[in-house]
């Protein structure tokens, strides 16, 4: 038994080029920017203010860079298996073998789901909620920034993967038996595994961080029925956060089970049943791409309300629409194997239940159309977003209620057709609406607008390179591709797969712009300032500074209507109030904490002990987490108060801006 | 937490039209709400757990199956240990809120040998069970029945520690809002143990052995 455990040098790919080359180019990047930050002197300055902050602006901001980070990854490995499947025909083998091609889909899927899509989400929901409930934080912020390093130490794990050892060949779902220790005998599903069930507990612990914020702490006079719709919708996507991720969790427990101790839930030895994990797997999968996509929903009426200048059509209905989906969401998890085998009456039930929950979601695009018509549309990059996902996702909507007729579904399981139809409505619902909130929210996070131009360019990229992309896969899926191919022998799929990488190519132009537009618009950010309601908003967020300060609200806003700061604009318009010299009180805000950061350090020792079987590490970063939360256990202030007079001064220099 | 500001208290609650307009809630409700959720979680992931013991409770390979192994005279008495710890934990609650030291200490300590008697007994069935080579290796019911059970096992572990942790705290730095707080929450989650053990008991002691 070494005491490195399974980890020697063989661990690092060295024979493998490609990996070789992302890996080193990835450790360059980190290295670059840790000595430029180094060099410059920023290190106190990012402890202090990012690091260590509890302040739910920040952490947002934090999630957001996190996800576009690992978007570019996320989609570096798009870009290697387009190419290669454009190439990988009759003859040719390609330019990936097959051990390497299956890391790369497993990889991407597993980045894009839950290291790009979920801390995207959630970092709009940690910057967004509680300004829109008019309140100063989070009911947990120290729990937050415990959550998001977890999550980055997940985010870790993975990266790690790529230089030393393997990633996981399993696929995204990791389906035994295959990735059970007889057939995946790597440290690749432990990585998967380790990385998930770490994050997984952060994403646990924001759901329980916004359900309790959102039903316990909203301003004075908001009842439900005035809640913004997004904070609606962060809460339905947060109920099923907390009611599907344990499940997760235990379906993971028991996996790594099988593979560390020799228990047998899903091996085909000793009775095991993979079919239930299969099960477990959906009973959160599920429910997971509506928490990806319910918070896209409530971005789009925000943003298609704000820029057609009415309110959203359909408020309660547009509530009762999401709470419909939030509950159905847990009674259609078979649509994802009706080939399992059940019986005729099975399937059917949750056919006709995926049929029903496309009900509330009609309704859903039905509210938005409505609300656009007759409207004064300004044609701003987030309307553009936001319209160009009403036509993606119903094409997508359509297709899946097309999945759901059982027979039709065991000609299309698998295949190429089922990819086209989740990447459509999963970039067309949620990466479209996280895109949307970015450039809409963006100006209140910084206090300057991002670029227009470059916006629009991007998005038109994004749209036309979506289509290009992914409308041939569903030709490709009735020709009978499946998924996952590493390489085929059926000429007649080659076109097909060349247009799709010049899909691939056209969503990288939009990447790429993207990026130019982030660079263009910090360099004319002088040019681009924007006072507190740069888009003439309805809700509570655009009531205070542009960026907020720590405190959110100097006195916390009184609320008699849905869009309470529309109202109160109109109000204002009739009775042109003097400006009454307002006292200000003592702010309590709270502390910085380090217990975020030291947690997510000791998670990823604990996590990389585990996966490498090196026992007495894992017991040293356990012991490190347990320190950690005895520390913070027994401090003894826990909160800073900003003086009055700070308050004030603020205030004051802010006063043409801030409406409240 | 900055955002428990209390609410003009100067209102009277005739003016307020409703609970849902009142405003942030105070820290203590905002802190057990929260906690209350955390143990939906907690209930739901042991649901995941209860489900796969359903699943695979007849999957015996051939070894052996519930009737043989379980003995109820050692569960009657671990069940017994835990749901008097919880009556314990129920005084000590009440010690809490009348500020008395010694009485808070003399539950908890009563509470936390019944929770470790219950942890003694059940180690002892599985060590007996693993020594006759029935170990969860052996077969996916008792893959199964060891996951559910260790898993409240464990649970109940960290309630012990947690209580050792929380005593120190009363200890060092008195009955202040933040302890009081977490003495709460964890009277919640020593009683929603209880809950689970119910289940459990019914689950897999009183129907295994029913054959």
């Amino acid at each position: 038994m070494s005491l490195l455990g399974k980890l020697d040098w063989s661990a690092i790919p060295f024979d493998q080029p490609i990996i070789m080359g992302a890996s080193g180019g990835m450790i360059l990047a980190v290295v670059s920017v840790l000595s430029w930050v180094t060099l410059k002197g920023y290190v106190p300055y990012l402890w202090r203010e990012w690091i260590t902050s509890v302040d739910h602006k920040r952490i947002g901001i934090m999630y957001t860079v996190l996800a576009l980070v690992m978007l570019l990854r996320g989609f570096s490995d798009a870009i290697l298996m387009r190419t290669q499947q454009a190439v990988a025909a009759g003859g040719s083998q390609g330019y990936l073998p097959p051990e390497h091609f299956d890391q790369i889909f497993s990889a991407h899927g597993t980045i894009m789901i839950f290291f790009m899509a979920m801390p995207f989400v959630i970092g709009m929901m940690n910057f967004v909620v509680p300004l829109q409930l008019g309140v100063r934080d989070m009911a947990f912020p120290t729990l937050n920034s415990v959550a998001l390093g977890l999550t980055a130490s997940g985010i870790l794990l993975t990266n790690i993967s790529l230089a030393v050892g393997e990633f996981s060949k399993a696929g995204w779902v990791a389906y035994p038996p295959l990735s059970g220790l007889q057939f995946s005998p790597g440290v690749g599903v432990d990585y998967y595994l380790w990385a998930l069930q770490i994050s997984g507990v952060g994403t646990l612990m924001t759901g329980i961080n916004f359900v309790t914020t959102i039903l316990k702490t909203r301003a004075p006079g908001m009842s439900y029925m005035r809640m913004p719709v997004f904070c609606w919708t962060s809460l339905a996507a947060n109920l099923l956060i907390v009611a599907a991720f344990p499940v997760l969790t235990a379906t993971f427990a028991m996996l790594l089970l099988d593979r560390y101790l020799g228990f047998h839930f899903f091996t085909i030895g000793g009775q095991g049943n993979p079919m239930m994990y299969v099960n477990l797997f959906w009973i959160w999968g599920h429910p997971e791409v509506y928490i990806l996509v319910l918070p896209a929903f409530g971005i789009f009426s925000e943003v298609v309300s704000t820029f057609s200048g009415k309110p959203l059509f359909g408020y309660r209905s547009m509530v009762a629409a999401t709470m419909a989906i939030c509950v159905l969401s847990f009674v259609v998890w078979l649509h994802h194997f009706f080939t399992m085998g059940a019986s005729a009456n099975v399937n059917g039930f949750f056919g006709v239940m995926t049929m029903v929950i496309a009900v509330p979601t009609g309704v859903k695009v039905f509210n938005w159309l409505f609300t656009l018509y007759g409207g004064r549309i300004r044609f701003t990059v987030p309307i553009l977003w936001s319209i160009g996902f009403m036509v993606t996702f119903v094409i997508g909507g359509m297709t899946g209620v097309l999945m759901a007729v059982p027979p039709a579904d065991f000609q299309l399981h698998n295949s190429l057709f089922l990819i086209a139809h989740f990447h459509n409505v999963i970039i067309g619902g949620t990466v479209f609406g996280v895109m949307a909130g970015y450039n809409y929210w963006f100006p209140k996070a910084f206090g300057f607008q991002l670029d227009e131009r470059w916006g629009k360019i991007s998005f038109w990229c994004w749209l036309i390179g979506f289509y290009i992309a992914f409308m041939p896969l569903y030709g490709l899926g009735l020709m009978g591709m499946t998924r996952r191919m590493q390489h085929y022998d059926v000429a007649s799929w080659q076109p097909w797969l060349v247009v799709a990488a010049c899909g691939v190519a056209v969503i990288l132009a939009g990447i790429v712009s993207q990026i130019i537009q982030l660079v263009v618009s910090i360099r004319n950010r002088e040019h681009l300032k924007v006072t507190a309601d740069p888009w003439d908003g309805r809700t509570l967020e655009w009531a205070t500074a542009s960026p907020p300060p720590a405190w959110n609200f100097a006195v916390l806003p009184q609320v008699t209507d849905v869009d309470a700061f529309w109202k109160k604009k109109q109000r204002e318009r009739v009775q042109a109030q003097p400006a009454s010299e307002r006292k200000f009180e003592p702010i309590e805000v709270p502390k910085n904490s380090a217990t975020g950061f030291v947690t997510a350090f000791f998670a990823v020792i604990t996590g990389f002990a585990l996966i490498w079987h090196i026992w007495w590490m894992a017991g040293v970063g356990a012991i490190g987490i347990f320190v950690t939360v005895l520390a913070f256990a027994f401090r003894d202030e826990e909160e800073i108060e900003i003086p009055a007079e700070q308050v004030a001064r603020f205030e004051r220099e802010h006063e043409a801006e801030i409406a409240v | 937490m900055s955002v428990a500001v209390a609410v003009d208290d100067g209102v009277g609650h005739e003016a307020r039209p409703s609970a849902s307009e009142a405003g942030p809630a105070t820290k203590r409700i905002v802190v057990s709400y929260g906690f209350w959720i955390f143990l939906l979680s907690d209930i739901v992931m042991f649901s995941a757990f209860f489900a796969a013991y359903a699943v695979l409770a007849q999957a015996t390979a051939g070894g052996p199956s519930g009737v043989q192994l379980f003995h109820q005279r050692s569960v009657a008495i671990e069940t017994g240990c835990l749901l008097a710890s919880s009556y314990s934990c129920g005084l000590m609650s009440l010690a809490i809120g009348s500020r008395r030291y010694g009485i808070t200490y003399l539950d908890a300590l009563v509470t936390f040998v019944l929770g470790a008697a219950f942890l003694v007994l059940e180690l002892r069935e599985f060590a007996g069970m693993i020594a006759v080579g029935a170990g969860p290796q052996r077969s996916a019911f008792l893959s199964a029945f060891f996951t559910l059970v260790g898993c409240h096992g464990l649970h109940v572990t960290a309630g012990l520690v947690w209580l050792v942790v929380m005593m120190a705290q009363v200890a060092i730095k008195g009955f202040r809002p933040t302890v009081e707080r977490r003495l709460l929450c964890f009277s919640l989650f020593w009683h929603a143990l209880d809950i689970v053990w119910v289940w459990l008991f019914t689950v897999v002691y009183l129907m295994g052995v029913r054959s």
